[in-house]
């Protein structure tokens, strides 16, 4: 599975294009692939966040936040993943349902823009809120704005767009206009708040969580998370859930058991590497 | 003369490494339990034996010092001998037949089995029989003991086979699931390697009902297809707590650490967490394994924590028998309720119940009943749960027009394992429920021999 093409969309964020053409003639919005890198490697999820049926190939976003991630983002076109796996995961349903807000912080932009894109082309009003810590961590921001009516963008600190949370223009929105979805993707406690807005609003909401995963086809059931009281594998069951019926204190929990190791693979690792050349920014 | 004993590696010593447990007979050991064999004329050995390996003759071969010439004997019948010699259940199959075994000294067939596989593997490569080639193109679903089967002896017909496995390795169970100290993944490879000899294309990373659907590779091509994805799917005990960090399914456990080689953290990536003390809950195979598995990364005490009695333990005699000299702790007529986490979220304690035996249930073992009010709680830092296997619905849901049955596995026919789609076939634990390699094997063998006939009879002309 070979890399045709890279390009660096910020500090430590990287956009690849795959040679996959199985898994593109297949890929759905809401669908995402296992890979590993080599044969020491782990096998680590990763969201379809583009792809292109005729040329064979899929664009996976990613951010690099330990080992496997650093490693991946090092790589240059014309290296090759030993394994990619998919589409893995339960479609996003596309249906004309009216107007749709699309919630992303930081990385969630990149699962969120395939399905933002098939609900704009399906004839949904699209709305769509751009969150990040600073300007230079704001990714997919044209595309974004392409396959939407409005797009607001924030960041943590006020150096673009407006300054906050996602969670204040979302509210603004929810209580501006009628909404018939709001789909949040980011990190947990961004999801966890967006969801206690429209919890509070009585307004349809769906996540994509990211589980830590093995396998991604239902066979060790470790991305178990609680949905309504009911323990769902989130390879196969999701990776999208009602967000209001989620418990996100859970997942958070379940995240972090294994960041001792992780830490010290990341630390091992890091001595005498340099990565990819978008982490000096 | 006794039946010959396999030697194995000291119980303080093993306990602590990934080495195999049973070294395997020495040559002498080998031709003194083949002297044994009566060569009887009424074979009721080979009766035991799912895929009726013709165990006088290969026997005979190797008394006859052709050890070579055995291993060609058995792979007519068993494509995967060093598998078999290792974890059959040789004591309820051949060896339970044999005409010895009324006296309690059967020959150690799967002790001998395995000698000459070995033997024969490191004479390099072994007899590789170039098929005549039919115009037939059979896909395999899941490369685990049952396609590859089936993949073998398609190819020994001369068809062109393709199996699609969606993990990264071929194995099935035996890759992921039994560990290297009872089958070392070396011997796994090395038998993929002597079926990818025989012209078989092995595509891995391919999730059928994902990548490609069985209708997408009938229209591709294939004029017959097999499915054996095994009974992967891992069930839960649905009691409080199930959820904390360091409770896992057996199958995870398990994946990260053969699989994936989390015991060999941190020059593989793939992290593991076990603790000091670790409960298993359940008693088949997958739970010594599991336990024994816990030990080797360093666990103080480990427990196996099963509701019924100690006769009632599902996995094989020998398994327990080396799982207690490896000082594995059997807390029997014992039931978790609940699993107790401390801030973080990590287990901390498992909360049990204790059991008594009632009346025989359907499977006409004692239902074991609940002790009111003697619930007790002791420390564990994990908790792994082997209390059985479910079907994997990805392709399932994904395949329309497969018929299953009431237990939600593919509804085949007995004796032909067709399904409900013409040209596709389907044997293994798919089909049974979780079961033995042997039996998989067994399957594979049984849907290719009708996989021929169906191509034969319908594309006559290819
Ligand atoms: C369905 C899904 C889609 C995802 N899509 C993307 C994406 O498009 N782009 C992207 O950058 N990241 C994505 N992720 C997250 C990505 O898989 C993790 O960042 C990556 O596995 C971290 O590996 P690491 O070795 O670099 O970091 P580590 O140091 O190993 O871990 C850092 C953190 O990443 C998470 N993580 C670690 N291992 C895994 C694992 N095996 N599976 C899931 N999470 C893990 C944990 O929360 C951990 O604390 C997705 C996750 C899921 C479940
Ligand atoms: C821990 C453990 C220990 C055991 N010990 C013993 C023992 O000592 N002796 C014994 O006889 N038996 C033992 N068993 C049981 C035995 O391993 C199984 O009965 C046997 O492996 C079943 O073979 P199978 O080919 O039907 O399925 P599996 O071995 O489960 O193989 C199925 C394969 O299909 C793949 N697959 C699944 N879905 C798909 C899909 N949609 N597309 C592509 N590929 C797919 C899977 O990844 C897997 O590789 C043990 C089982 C376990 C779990
Ligand atoms: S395959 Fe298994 S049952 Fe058959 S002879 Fe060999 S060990 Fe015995
Ligand atoms: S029944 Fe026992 S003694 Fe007789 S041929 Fe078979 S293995 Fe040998
Ligand atoms: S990742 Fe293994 S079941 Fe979901």
């Amino acid at each position: 599975m070979e890399i045709v093409a890279k390009d660096c969309l910020a500090p430590r964020i990287v956009r690849l294009v795959v040679k996959a053409p199985r898994i593109a003639a297949k890929a759905q919005p809401g669908h995402f692939v296992v890979v590993r890198l080599n044969d020491r490697a782990e096998r680590i999820p990763l969201t379809i966040a583009d792809f292109d049926r005729a040329a064979g190939t899929i664009t996976l976003i990613i951010q690099e936040v330990g080992k496997s991630t650093a490693m991946i983002n090092a790589m240059e076109p014309g290296q090759s993943f030993a394994d990619v796996l998919g589409p893995l995961g339960t479609p996003y349903p596309i249906e004309k349902v009216g107007t749709v807000v699309g919630v992303a912080g930081g990385l969630g932009a990149a699962p969120l823009y395939p399905k933002v894109k098939a609900l704009y082309e399906a004839g949904n009003r699209v709305i769509v809120i751009l969150g990040a810590q600073r300007r230079e961590l704001l990714i997919l921001m044209e595309e974004l704005r392409a396959v939407s009516h409005e797009l607001i963008v924030a960041t943590d600190d006020g150096s673009y767009g407006e300054h906050g949370l996602v969670t204040v223009p979302l509210r603004r929105v929810l209580e501006r206009e009628k909404v018939d979805e709001v789909i949040a993707i980011g990190p947990v406690p961004m999801m966890d708040a967006c969801c206690r807005i429209t919890r509070e609003l009585n307004v349809k909401t769906v996540v994509s969580l990211n589980a830590v995963m093995v396998d991604g086809t239902g066979m060790c059931g470790g991305c178990r998370v609680t949905v309504g009281g009911q323990s769902k594998f989130c390879c196969v069951d999701g990776p999208a859930f009602d967000g209001l019926q989620v418990d996100f204190a859970e997942l958070r929990q379940r995240q972090r058991y294994y960041n001792a190791q992780e830490r010290e693979a990341y630390q091992a690792h890091q001595h005498g590497m340099e990565g990819c050349r978008c982490r000096a920014k | 003369m006794p039946r010959q004993v396999m030697p194995k590696q000291d119980p303080a010593e093993r306990s602590r490494n990934f080495g195999e447990v049973a070294l395997g007979f020495t040559p002498e050991q080998a031709a003194a339990e083949a002297a044994r064999c009566l060569n009887c004329k009424k074979r009721f050995c080979v009766q035991g034996c799912p895929v009726e390996v013709d165990i006088p003759d290969f026997i005979q071969l190797l008394k006859a010092g052709d050890p070579a010439g055995a291993a060609a004997k058995i792979k007519e019948k068993n494509s995967l001998p060093a598998i078999c010699g290792r974890v059959c259940p040789q004591e309820s199959q051949c060896e339970k037949e044999c005409i010895l075994a009324k006296k309690g000294e059967p020959i150690a067939i799967g002790g001998l089995e395995r000698f000459v596989a070995d033997y024969a593997a490191e004479q390099a490569g072994g007899t590789v029989r170039p098929a005549k080639a039919l115009p037939y193109r059979a896909a395999i679903i899941g490369a685990g003991p049952a396609g590859l089967t089936a993949a073998a002896d398609l190819a020994l017909q001369g068809f062109d086979v393709t199996i699609f496995e969606s993990l990264h390795e071929a194995g099935g169970v035996l890759q992921y699931g039994i560990p290297q100290f009872r089958l070392p993944k070396e011997i796994v490879g090395r038998e993929v390697e002597y079926i990818k000899q025989l012209g078989v294309k092995l595509e891995t990373s391919v999730l059928v009902g994902q990548t490609v659907t069985v209708p997408e590779l009938l229209e591709q091509g294939f004029q017959t297809i097999f499915i054996g994805t095994g009974a992967g799917l891992p069930y839960f005990l649905n009691v409080p707590g199930e959820n904390l960090n360091g409770v896992y399914s057996a199958n995870e456990f398990l994946t990260r650490v053969n699989l994936m080689k989390a015991y060999r953290f941190p020059e593989y990536d793939t992290p593991v967490r076990i603790g000091e003390r670790v409960a298993v809950v359940g008693g088949g195979n997958v739970a010594m394994d599991a336990a024994r598995t816990s030990l080797r990364l360093g666990a103080k005490a480990v427990y196996i924590v099963y509701r019924r009695s100690e006769e009632e333990l599902p996995a094989r005699y020998e398994e327990i028998e080396n799982a207690k000299e490896e000082g594995i702790i059997f807390r029997l007529l014992t039931n978790p309720v609940r699993i107790i986490g401390d801030e973080q979220g990590v287990v901390q304690a498992l909360e049990c119940i204790r059991m008594e035996l009632g009346e025989p249930d359907r499977s006409g073992r004692r239902r074991p009943v609940a002790v009111p009010g003697s619930e007790f709680q002791f420390p564990v830092d994990s908790v792994i749960v082997a209390i059985g296997q479910g079907p994997n619905p990805v392709l399932l849901r994904n395949t329309t027009g497969l018929q299953l049955n009431e237990r939600g596995y593919i509804q085949a026919d007995p004796e032909t394992l067709a399904t409900s789609i013409p040209g596709v076939f389907a044997g293994g634990d798919i089909v049974t429920g979780a079961a033995t390699v042997i039996a998989a094997m067994g399957a594979g063998k049984k849907a290719a021999r009708r996989m021929v006939e169906y191509c034969k009879q319908k594309y006559p002309n290819g």
